[in-house]
């Protein structure tokens, strides 16, 4: 057993001590004297919601099944270790090993949300890694980025020594392979990097330059090595059955935040959602055999000896073996006294049937993702969910014997007006009123209870809406007014809760999402005055930003609310997540125009993702009906 | 059929918190496919009770959890299915078929005995012996116990069974037994406490103790005259041959 790396003082007097000691069920130890190469993966937040990450558990069973590779895991300290760290000097180290972080040959962050931004500056900072890529020398790790925030990785640009654009499952292999020929032959860090570059999908971003326009906008991105490619490609898993899955996932003693079986079920949507960045990224839709998801299934069980399961994926509803999967789970699952946690569902007479069989109505609610309140709106959005749907599927449920439903919306999306945000109480005051109608008197075992909650729209790169300017903060909270005001006036609105966020972590975000390279130096200022862990209301510090913002001369406006030109050159735009540019302007004018795009089971709307042959895109044309987007949990 | 299962924990997994341990087990019993009862329910849970919670940062030699089982084909068998699945730190020692009517775990607890040895850097005082002679003739040794809610003066010296040197690891420590029953519930911290005020002029500090629960143990004489016992002493220990089920 390896000795801890935290002295038994210091792990007394931290709280959660389990965060720090690895050694958990199928976790990897290897000999180091083994190997070629170690590396860790790192999810820049707390260790439980890192360990909940599916991604990670993925490719840390990858790199593991390699002979030739250690990969370890390293999570964010939380502040009261962060300060003890500081003030004794103590670097970073992985879990497994205990070592420090520094001496790994890879560490590899993924990004998840841009409000993890300054705990990725944390992490460097403990493992005594310079912050610029460019400050580093031969002897520190290679810093690469991955996961959905790659896709315009610029205000974090600097930061990293390259991005690996898309799915992990495909392309590592070759990078570790480029990195031992590179070890064995020597040669500088810049030397590797320009190796990295010729590999399809990793983006270096310090063999780019980048011009600017008088008004601030991107005049051009060049490379400035010849391996780099003027446009980088994103990896894509094209046999999704068949890609490696972890059937021995790493069980955590602390009980983290997604702490049971994930079975992955397919990745992509079909559903063009307008402001949905992962419905963009992860096209086309790709499922897995319902055979191997049940075996998953079995062997997860039996490796962890997790009491509960759960599916995952942008639309479970969607995925064509649904009922069949469902009920092989349900039937070992009542085999195994294991529970099974089913995810946002469409609501049918299917869902709603196999829910009250899982379990208790009384403790479940009803949950419906409409995203706007007014139909006009949902246009606009593409969200393909009419009032209609949303009524039925409330009607079939309160004769089910549920009482509690929760709505979703969000506030601020393109072309909203009043009224739009006045039918979201509308719409609550109708369920409702629907409830009362459904259910004689005699019968109500409880009362309706509807919780309504908006969260602030953000514009995200690589989706029809990147060209819409974001609200400002102030908008954001006389919407949020105009929509409490809404339910106010409603007859039942004793029966309705409603719930809203601050907008100025929206705010923060809206810059990050679209921001370009001269955004590092304010993330940089704000981790300076002590911000991390931003994504954390209890330490989110506003004052920082403000303070690093001023100082910087940053622009809020120049990043959120400002209207682009239909031909901005986006500072994500030598990324090709698969989808063209387009593609996405066309649905730009055409959520305008509100009109509605089909999905991709529809028809096809010429997207881009056809270039992948695979998935949808290459299934025979069903031409099922439309299916709204109403949900359980 | 109730099953107690006496472990040990040491290493690392010291910092595991009992409701974590307890997950950990019900995790164990799984992946070991052991014949466990559930509860009925939405949410099934394993019958299983454990004896004495030990604090995180303390090591033990003797802990114990009663489970119900549906079938127990030896208590070999059952030892060597749930080792398979430990993670390095936590070792099981015995299984044992609890006879009827054999109250729960926790209830059965009366004492716990404890290895006390000192960090390094942080040496006790000389002359251990003829103090703690001392510090037990004394009349009384009261104490203020403190809950969130309440505050008591205890005679400390009613719950402390067996207090004296002794050596564990090769290496000299002193040896606690204390009340470790609910009404009881004497942590050895406490009795250092007392002790370093009785010899004067150290300051204590509880992070300087390193604990290891030697065992826990139930009565099985009197209140007056106890017969102390390991909780697994009142089990039989299951033969392959016998191959007993019980579906109740």
């Amino acid at each position: 057993m390896q000795d801890l790396f935290l002295s038994d003082e210091i792990l007394m007097q931290i709280s959660k001590p389990e965060r720090y000691i690895g050694h958990e069920i199928n976790s990897v130890v290897k000999r180091p004297e083994s190997v070629d190469i170690r590396m860790a993966m790192c999810f820049p937040d707390v260790y439980e919601i890192g360990m909940s990450h599916l991604g990670i558990q993925i490719l840390y069973d990858m790199f593991n099944s390699y002979e030739d590779v250690w990969c370890e895991r390293v999570y964010s300290p939380w502040p009261d270790l962060d300060a003890v760290m500081r003030r004794e000097h103590i670097p970073l180290f992985s879990l497994e090993s205990q070592e420090p972080v520094k001496y790994l040959d890879f560490l590899a962050i993924t990004l998840q949300y841009e409000m993890c931004y300054t705990n990725i500056l944390q992490i460097l900072d403990l493992a005594e890694i310079p912050l610029r890529a460019v400050d580093r020398s031969d002897n520190d790790p290679i810093i690469v980025g991955g996961g959905p925030c790659s896709y315009n990785p610029e205000p974090i640009a600097e930061f990293f020594d390259f991005f690996y654009i898309g799915e992990g499952e495909t392309s590592y292999r070759e990078i570790l392979d480029l990195y031992k020929e590179h070890k064995a032959n020597g040669g500088s860090r810049i030397d590797f990097l320009k190796k990295v570059a010729t590999v399809p999908g990793m983006y270096v971003p310090q063999f780019y330059d980048v011009t600017y326009h008088e008004d601030g906008t991107i005049k051009a991105y060049t490379p400035n090595v010849p391996e780099a490619p003027a446009m980088v490609p994103k990896c894509i898993v094209k046999n999704f059955d068949e890609v490696t899955y972890p059937t021995k996932p790493v069980v955590p003693y602390i009980r983290a935040t997604q702490d049971r079986v994930v079975l992955e079920i397919q990745r992509g949507c079909i559903r063009g959602c307008r402001f949905c960045q992962a419905g963009q990224l992860y096209r086309p839709v790709r499922e897995k055999n319902v055979e191997t998801l049940k075996k998953y299934a079995k062997e997860m069980l039996e490796n962890t000896g997790y009491e509960e399961i759960t599916l995952s994926s942008l639309s479970s509803s969607d995925y064509s073996d649904l009922p069949e999967l469902v009920n092989y789970l349900i039937d070992i699952c009542n085999e195994k006294h294991v529970n099974i946690s089913l995810p946002s569902l469409r609501i049918d007479s299917f869902s709603l049937d196999v829910m009250s069989k899982v379990q208790d109505i009384k403790k479940s609610s009803l949950t419906f993702a409409p995203e706007a309140g007014s139909q006009r709106m949902r246009n606009v959005i593409n969200k393909g969910l009419t009032k209609e749907d949303i009524l039925r599927g409330a009607k079939m449920a309160f004769e089910g014997g549920w009482t509690r439903v929760k709505l979703y919306f969000m506030l601020g999306l393109p072309t909203e007006t009043e009224e739009d945000m006045l039918a979201i109480g509308e719409l609550a005051n109708e369920i409702a009123g629907l409830f009362f109608d459904t259910i004689p008197k005699e019968q109500r075992r409880e009362k309706i209870q509807i919780v309504v909650s908006t969260s602030f729209f953000v514009p995200k790169p690589f989706t029809p809406f990147q060209w819409a300017p974001m609200i400002t903060e102030q908008e954001c909270i006389d919407r949020a007014h105009v929509t409490l005001s809404g339910i106010h006036s409603q007859l039942n609105q004793k029966r309705i809760k409603y719930n809203w966020h601050e907008p100025d972590v929206s705010v923060l975000e809206g810059i990050f999402a679209r921001g370009d390279r001269r955004v590092a130096k304010t993330i940089l200022k704000a981790y300076e005055k002590g911000a991390i862990f931003d994504a954390w209301t209890e330490y989110f510090d506003r004052s920082k930003w403000e303070e690093a913002i001023r100082e910087t001369g940053l622009d809020i406006a120049f990043y959120t609310s400002r209207k682009r030109a239909d031909d901005e050159i986006f500072p994500w735009d030598h990324l090709n997540c698969g989808v063209s540019k387009e593609f996405l302007l066309r649905e730009w004018h055409r959520a305008q125009e509100e009109t509605v795009s089909p999905n991709c089971r529809q028809s096809c709307n010429g997207c881009g993702a056809m270039q992948y042959q695979c998935g949808v895109c290459v299934e025979p044309h069903t031409g099922e009906a439309v299916h709204d987007g109403s949900k359980m949990e | 059929m109730k099953v107690r299962i006496k472990f040990s924990k040491h290493g690392v997994l010291k910092y595991i918190g009992h409701l974590d341990v307890m997950r950990y087990f019900q995790r164990a019993f799984r992946r070991a496919n052991i014949d466990i009862k559930y509860s009925a329910g939405f949410s099934p849970h394993q019958i299983m009770s454990f004896a004495a919670p030990l604090g995180v940062g303390l090591e033990s030699e003797g802990e114990y959890m009663d489970v119900e089982l549906l079938s127990f084909p030896s208590s070999h068998d059952l030892i060597w299915a749930l080792n398979e699945q430990m993670a390095e730190g936590i070792e099981i020692h015995n299984a044992v078929l609890l006879p009827d009517g054999t109250g729960n775990a926790m209830a059965s607890v009366t004492a716990a005995g404890y290895y006390i040895d000192f960090r390094d850097g942080f040496l006790p005082p000389k002359g251990w012996e003829e103090a703690i002679r001392d510090f037990m003739a004394q009349e009384e040794i009261l104490y203020l116990k403190k809950t969130e809610k309440t505050e008591r003066e205890i005679n400390l010296k009613e719950y402390i069974f067996d207090f004296r040197l002794s050596s564990h690891a090769e290496k000299d420590c002193l040896y606690l037994m204390v009340d470790a029953s609910s009404s009881g519930n004497i942590k050895p911290a406490m009795v250092m406490e007392k002790m370093y005020e009785f010899l004067g002029g150290y300051a204590f500090d509880s992070f300087n103790l390193l604990i290891t629960r030697e065992d826990t143990y139930l009565n099985r004489g009197t209140k007056e005259a106890p017969d102390f016992a390991p909780l697994d002493q009142i089990g039989i220990t299951v033969e392959e041959e016998s191959d007993q089920t019980n579906e109740s």
